[in-house]
């Protein structure tokens, strides 16, 4: 632990001001969306930036989703780094066929001549009571398309880490931010350097020896919490924060499986085609014989996700976690 | 006293008075499509830019004719042409400054040689390669884009970019009357409107999208029309009119050059040919409309116009021919060698880096490469 004086600020602080330094830092950063200008986005993320910059760099653009990714690819192949904001993960979709045909493929179809330094920051996950369209897990879809890296940090460090890393990328990056996590408090220290932490590397949030949980975004915090009460099963858990889907890092999750022979994997998307299919395959793929057990996914379910006063029995919670943990072939230790 | 005139005594202060914001007639494009060629207008024109247009045009027919050509010998894996349109094709390459960008789309490769990029290298694509050939930067032609009207907005965004950099250039996008449907043309006029972006929106109305004609397409008086409901202007020209369209292009330019915003341009014209090489025109199209559009012809028109003011004379046409022959025999040769392909290049330029995941695919692949396997039933 430093000594450097470090206050409690939340996750939407940490992104803003990654937005800020991003922006003081290079004249081509460029932050555009719906309503990011004056009011300063509905989640009040890019909160000063029109009027520290001007609103020629953090512009409110018509309401259209597909038009803002597109003329934020016309403005990176000019040589800017558009950041761009979807207003929630649901409203994202108009933009889809930019990001699958254009945003991933440009580099590769112009034989790297044309690469596209933009990130597209997306709030996503549910937990905070919104209405239908405004609580999806849209990760799956990213992470099918080649050509994307999809982030997601966990805790406020890393908001501010990884976005400012994922709009120094030359690659265009997919940014979740997980809604639920906006408010959360934490020590942080902006002025750390250390703090923006390289895209593609996982990290062992809580070390322990009886099983992996493998997570990421807003199921992170679950499953801190769920690692505490596990301990009074006589699980001492592990908790692996991914922080990035594409790429992966296999190297730190199969190295923690590895370890303790046993792994759940944690997320809010629905678990048919969701991430823990590819996480759990990937990971019987190479660490099949240090496994004691099937690799289990807790996911949402698979539904469209159900209303606000209904969401608490769809996503993934401490005792839910629990119970995969219990069916993880203890018996055969006994 | 009635119930609804009790209610109206106490009826708030109505709000101010509605005005339109912008006031639409200078907007509206002509009832006609603008014409220079067989009109008074074309005694104006410029000896030079008529002669050259003439030599770009009977050059472009040739790539045509070429191109489509190498579909039969199985050079090309696919061919859209745009016989029959190579006015509006040449005049948007030939509008714009060396700064400025054209936004092509699939079937514009006409035009993006006409600006200046190698044929070979600007039929990359269609010839079954995985990239789209030429670089981007060094003509400044955006790539190819076969997704309907989706380059638009990047026509739109590139442009706004450099006007906050304050970079003097204008983007020309390209689109087909079918891609006006799509979500991502409104889109990128709209944006284009608000922003004021120096952008010139260029319509090829050539009647059909694949087999659906523009009836089925759209209700709107025309598709100039359109323009207005955006705030910009809308143009109609003849779009078999080389001089015409160079005209209204050039305008149109100079306008968004000078700080006035984007203009739509609508140039009608006829797709001469089939959709693509696949595709079977007789299922939708008599041969008698056909032959209507070729009595139409921008070669014959702009000949019939140089000829009468007795500026173009046999050895210029021989030159114009020779010129285009040349053209098509160099194209034709080099289109016959094959490509040098690197499948392990594949997996080179997905990401800035590859990831891990790439890297141990790209593995993969070597290994059965040096292994000297082919895929089963793979096609060569």
């Amino acid at each position: 632990m430093t000594t450097v004086a470090v206050k409690p600020a939340t996750m939407a602080q940490a992104l803003t001001r990654a937005m800020r330094d991003a922006m003081a830092a290079d004249p081509s950063v460029h932050v555009m969306g719906e309503d990011v200008g004056t009011l300063g986005g509905v989640f009040r993320i890019t909160d000063g930036l029109a009027k520290e910059f001007g609103e020629d760099r953090c512009t409110d653009t018509p309401l259209a989703e597909a038009g803002i990714l597109g003329t934020a690819v016309g403005m990176a192949m000019y040589g800017m780094r558009p950041v761009v904001e979807m207003q929630f993960d649901a409203f994202a979709y108009p933009a889809f066929e930019q990001l699958l045909s254009h945003v991933a493929k440009t580099r590769n179809r112009t034989r790297g001549k044309m690469p596209l330094p933009l990130t597209i920051r997306v709030p996503y996950g549910g937990g905070i009571g919104g209405v239908e369209h405004h609580s999806d897990s849209s990760e799956a879809y990213y992470m099918a398309t080649p050509g994307l890296h999809v982030v997601t940090p966990a805790t406020v460090a890393d908001a501010y880490g990884l976005l400012r890393a994922s709009i120094a990328s030359d690659d265009p990056v997919v940014f979740l931010e997980p809604k639920r996590l906006y408010w959360s408090k934490d020590s942080w220290n902006p002025d750390d350097p250390t703090s923006v932490e390289p895209i593609g590397r996982a990290v062992v949030r809580r070390s322990g020896r009886s099983a992996t949980l493998i997570t990421y975004g807003p199921s992170v915090p679950v499953c801190m919490e769920a690692a505490e009460a596990a301990r009074a099963e006589g699980w001492d858990l592990e908790v692996v924060d991914l922080r990035s889907l594409v790429p992966f890092d296999d190297e730190t999750v199969c190295a923690s499986v590895r370890r303790t022979g046993r792994a759940v994997v944690v997320h809010e998307s629905g678990g048919f085609g969701g991430p823990g299919g590819e996480i759990a395959a990937r990971v019987t793929e190479r660490c099949f014989h240090h496994l004691e057990a099937p690799v289990l996914r807790v996911a949402g379910f698979d539904l469209p996700y159900p209303p606000p006063m209904l969401e608490r029995h769809h996503l993934p919670g401490v005792d839910r976690i629990l119970d995969a943990v219990g069916r993880l072939q203890w018996e055969a230790e006994s | 006293m009635t119930v609804m005139e009790q209610r109206g005594a106490y009826r708030p202060t109505p709000p101010p008075a509605w005005q339109p914001r912008t006031d639409p007639a200078p907007l509206l494009p002509d009832a006609e499509p603008y014409r220079v060629l067989g009109t008074e207008a074309a005694a104006g024109a410029d000896p030079e830019l008529l002669r050259r247009l003439h030599a770009e045009l009977v050059k472009g027919r040739r790539y045509n004719a070429q191109a489509t050509a190498l579909t039969k010998q199985g050079r090309l894996a696919v061919y859209p042409s745009s016989t029959g349109q190579e006015a509006c094709e040449v005049a948007a390459a030939l509008v714009l400054e060396q700064q400025d960008w054209l936004f092509p789309s699939y079937r514009d490769t006409l035009a993006v040689v006409a600006r200046g990029v190698d044929p070979v290298e600007a039929l990359t694509l269609l010839r079954g390669d995985w990239h789209t050939g030429y670089d981007p930067h060094e003509h400044r032609v955006a790539p190819l884009s076969t997704p309907l009207a989706t380059q638009l907005p990047h026509a739109v965004g590139l442009a706004h970019a450099a006007r906050l950099k304050g970079d003097d250039v204008v983007a020309l996008a390209m689109v087909g009357d079918g891609g006006t449907s799509e979500g991502d043309f409104h889109e990128a006029l709209n944006f284009a409107a608000v922003w004021q972006a120096p952008v010139v929106f260029l319509v090829q109305n050539n009647g059909f999208a694949i087999s659906v004609p523009l009836a089925k397409q759209t209700a709107a008086p025309s598709l100039a029309h359109k323009a207005v409901g955006y705030g910009m202007p809308g143009r109609l020209v003849d779009g078999n009119d080389a001089v015409a369209v160079h005209e209204v292009l050039a305008d149109a330019v100079r306008h968004a050059r000078a700080g006035g915003g984007p203009t739509l341009v609508e140039a009608i014209t006829y797709r001469v040919e089939a959709h693509t090489n696949a595709d079977d025109a007789t299922r939708y199209r008599g041969d008698s409309e056909v032959e209507t559009w070729k009595r139409h012809d921008p070669i014959a028109l702009l000949e019939r116009e140089l000829t009468g003011r007795g500026l173009l004379d046999d050895d210029a046409v021989e030159t114009a021919r020779r010129d285009a022959e040349a053209m098509a025999a160099d194209l034709r040769a080099r289109m016959n060698q094959d490509p040098a392909l690197d499948p392990m290049e594949l997996f080179a330029h997905v990401y800035a880096e590859p990831t891990p995941q790439l890297l141990e695919q790209r593995e993969q692949l070597r290994a059965e490469l040096a292994a000297g396997d082919e895929p089963e039933g793979a096609q060569r």
